[in-house]
C-alpha cells in the first residue's frame, strides 16, 4: 500500500486527505467493543469502515472467506467482483442485515454486531433492490425515514423537499410509489438513504437498471456530498468502468475473497496491465460465472437449503 | 424508542388499511356472510336441538373469527415486506427491534380491532342486541386483547417462514384448528374427549367464552378465567414475536 500514509500519520483531531485537500469535518468518537484493532493499512483513528477477518458460511458453503478491509474517513471505495462473489453478502454484513459467522467490523469504531444501533446510526444504504413501500407517497416514504433516523420535525420538510428537487421528483412527491417508473423508483431510494445525511453511505449495486442520465446524476450527487460534507462511499459493483470512473481505491473480490485492494494504478501496476479491465480479468480469471439467479435469490435459496 | 417512531409505523399501517377498501369488504363481508348463511341456515337445526337463537350464538365466534384473521393477517404484510424489500429499510434504521416489531403489532392489531368493531356494528344493524349494554366495554378490552395477542403470533409465524406458501401452511395447521376448536361456530359439548381436551388448552376458546359471557351471558369459564387466559397468552406471544423478529436476517 505505497500510496498511504503510514499508521499513526493521520490523528482524530488532524483529519486530513491525501492531497492535502480539505479538513474532513465528521470526526466520531470510537466505541468500545471490538473495535480498537489496528489495521495495516488504515490507521484505526482514520477508518470508518474496519473490517477484520470476516467470513460467512450459509451450510457448507462458504459466501464470504475471512476478508479484511480498511476504508478511510471520505474515502471513495469501490467493491468490485463478479456476480455471486460475495459483494452482497459482506454488504449485509457490514449493514447488519445479516450476523458474520466469524470477524469484527466497525463503522466509525462501532461494533457492527454487539451495538447494531450505534452502527446504524453511521450509515445510510441505497439497496439494489427496491425497498420503498409502493402503497405510500413518495413524500410519506421519505418521512417514515427521517423519523425513524431520528430528524427534527421542524427540518423534514424543507430536507424531503430539496431531496426530492435534487432526484427531479418534486413534482410526484404526493403520488403513491406504486404509479413510478424503475428509474423514478430508483432516484427515490437514493433521496432516501441520502435523507439523514450518512457519515457513510453503502450503495449496493447502485446505477443497475438505470439510464445514462440517472446515473450521472446520482454520481454528480454523490461525488457533491464526498466532496461538501465528507462522506465515506462504499459501493459495490461489477462494472469496471463504475469502479475506475467514480473510486478512490478499489477493492476486487472474488469466490469470497479479496484478491486486491488499491488505487487504479496500483492494481493495474501490479498485474503489469494496460488498463483496469486488463487488470481485472487477470486478477479475476476470465471463467464465466453464473448468472441463473441474482444475488437475493441466491441468499435465499440457500438459506432454504439450510433451513431444510 | 420514542413515541414519534412508534407512531410513524402503525401510521404506516393505517395507511395502507384506509386505502385499501376491498380489504375492509373482505375482512368484514366474509364474517358476515358467516353469520348469515350459518345463522339462517342452521339456526331451526339449533333451535330444534335447544340450543337457543343461533344467530346470538354466532356473533361473539365470528367476532373472534374476523379479529383472528386480521391480526394474523400482518404477519402477511411482514412476509409481504420481506420479499418486496420494505422491511430491509427498517431493520437498518438505528432502531432497536423490538420497537419496529411493536410499531408494526399495534399497527396490525389497531386494524383487526376496527374490524371487529365494524362486524359487531353490523350485528347489531342485523338485529343482534347484548343482553348487558354495560357490559360491551369489557367485550371491547376482550378484542383488543385477542388482536395484540394475535399480532404477535403473526409476526412470531412470519419471522420464521420466507415465502407466503410456509406462511399458508403454518395457517391451515395451526390457525384454522385454533379456529375450529374454539366453540366459535358450535357450541363444544359431546365432542370427543381428546377435542374437549384441546378446545379447554386452546387460548381461542377464552376468547370466544369471554365474549360470549359479557355479550349473552352463556359461559364455560367465566370472564375472570377468560381474561386471565387470554392475558398470559399475550406475554407468552408477545416474547416469542420479539425473539423470532429479532432473530430475522435478511
Amino acid at each position: 500500500m505505497s500510496g498511504l500514509p503510514p499508521p499513526g500519520y493521520l490523528s482524530s483531531t488532524d483529519l486530513i486527505d491525501e492531497s492535502g485537500g480539505p479538513v474532513i469535518r465528521r470526526i466520531l468518537p470510537a466505541g468500545k467493543d471490538g473495535c480498537q484493532v489496528t489495521a495495516e493499512d488504515v490507521p484505526a483513528s482514520a477508518a470508518a469502515i474496519e473490517v477484520r477477518g470476516l467470513m460467512r458460511r450459509f451450510g457448507n458453503l462458504v459466501a464470504v472467506d475471512r476478508i479484511d478491509l480498511g476504508v478511510r474517513h471520505g474515502e471513495v471505495f469501490a467493491f468490485l467482483g463478479p456476480n455471486g462473489a460475495g459483494k452482497s453478502t459482506t454488504i449485509k454484513m457490514l449493514t447488519t442485515l445479516l450476523r458474520p459467522t466469524e470477524g469484527t467490523i466497525c463503522l466509525n469504531g462501532r461494533d457492527a454486531v454487539r451495538d447494531p444501533t450505534g452502527a446504524r446510526r453511521q450509515f445510510g444504504i441505497v439497496f439494489q433492490d427496491t425497498t420503498v413501500d409502493t402503497e405510500l407517497t413518495a413524500y410519506e416514504n421519505m418521512e417514515l425515514h427521517g423519523v425513524l433516523y431520528g430528524i427534527p420535525r421542524a427540518e423534514m420538510q424543507g430536507r424531503i423537499g430539496s431531496l426530492l428537487e435534487l432526484v427531479r421528483l418534486s413534482d410526484r412527491a404526493n403520488d403513491y410509489v406504486k404509479t413510478f417508473s424503475g428509474g423514478m423508483v430508483r432516484r427515490l431510494e437514493v433521496a432516501r438513504g441520502l435523507l439523514h445525511d450518512p457519515s457513510i453511505l453503502f450503495l449496493d449495486e447502485p446505477t443497475i437498471g438505470l439510464d445514462a442520465q440517472t446515473r450521472a446524476l446520482l454520481w454528480q450527487h454523490v461525488n457533491e456530498m464526498n466532496d461538501r460534507s465528507g462522506t465515506t462511499v462504499f459501493f459495490s459493483t461489477h462494472y469496471i468502468e463504475e469502479a475506475e470512473m467514480a473510486a478512490d481505491r478499489i477493492a476486487v473480490i472474488d469466490h469470497g475473497r479479496i484478491v486486491a485492494t488499491g488505487t487504479v494504478q496500483e492494481l493495474k501496476e501490479r498485474t503489469r496491465a494496460a488498463t483496469l479491465e486488463a487488470a481485472y480479468l487477470s486478477l479475476t480469471g476470465t471463467e464465466v460465472r453464473e448468472e441463473r439467479v441474482t444475488g437475493g435469490e441466491q441468499l435465499r435459496e440457500r438459506i432454504r437449503g439450510q433451513r431444510r | 424508542m420514542t413515541a414519534d417512531m412508534l407512531y410513524v409505523l402503525w401510521l404506516r399501517q393505517m395507511r395502507r388499511y384506509v386505502r385499501s377498501r376491498s380489504r375492509i369488504l373482505g375482512a368484514v363481508g366474509q364474517p358476515i356472510l358467516y353469520l348469515l348463511a350459518l345463522g339462517y341456515g342452521l339456526g331451526s337445526v339449533f333451535k330444534r336441538a335447544g340450543g337457543g337463537n343461533y344467530i346470538e350464538f354466532l356473533v361473539p365466534g365470528v367476532i373472534v373469527q374476523t379479529i383472528l384473521f386480521s391480526s394474523v393477517f400482518w404477519g402477511i404484510q411482514i412476509i409481504w415486506d420481506k420479499q418486496f424489500g420494505f422491511l430491509k429499510e427498517t431493520l437498518v434504521a438505528p432502531v432497536s427491534r423490538f420497537t419496529i416489531m411493536l410499531g408494526g403489532v399495534l399497527g396490525g392489531a389497531t386494524i383487526a380491532f376496527i374490524q371487529g368493531v365494524l362486524v359487531l356494528v353490523s350485528a347489531l344493524v342485523l338485529g343482534f342486541r347484548p343482553d348487558t349494554w354495560a357490559l360491551v366495554p369489557v367485550a371491547l378490552v376482550v378484542m383488543i386483547v385477542l388482536a395484540v395477542s394475535m399480532a404477535c403470533l403473526g409476526t412470531g409465524i412470519a419471522s420464521l417462514v420466507n415465502d407466503f406458501q410456509g406462511f399458508q401452511a403454518i395457517n391451515n395447521f395451526v390457525v384454522f384448528p385454533m379456529f375450529f376448536l374454539s366453540g366459535a361456530l358450535y357450541p363444544l359439548v359431546g365432542i370427543p374427549l381428546l377435542l374437549f381436551a384441546v378446545s379447554a388448552v386452546n387460548p381461542l376458546s377464552y376468547a370466544v367464552d369471554g365474549l360470549r359471557d359479557v355479550l349473552i351471558h352463556q359461559s364455560r369459564f367465566g370472564i375472570g378465567i377468560d381474561l386471565g387466559v387470554l392475558a398470559a397468552l399475550t406475554v407468552v406471544l408477545a416474547w416469542f414475536g420479539v425473539f423470532t423478529f429479532s432473530r430475522i436476517e435478511a
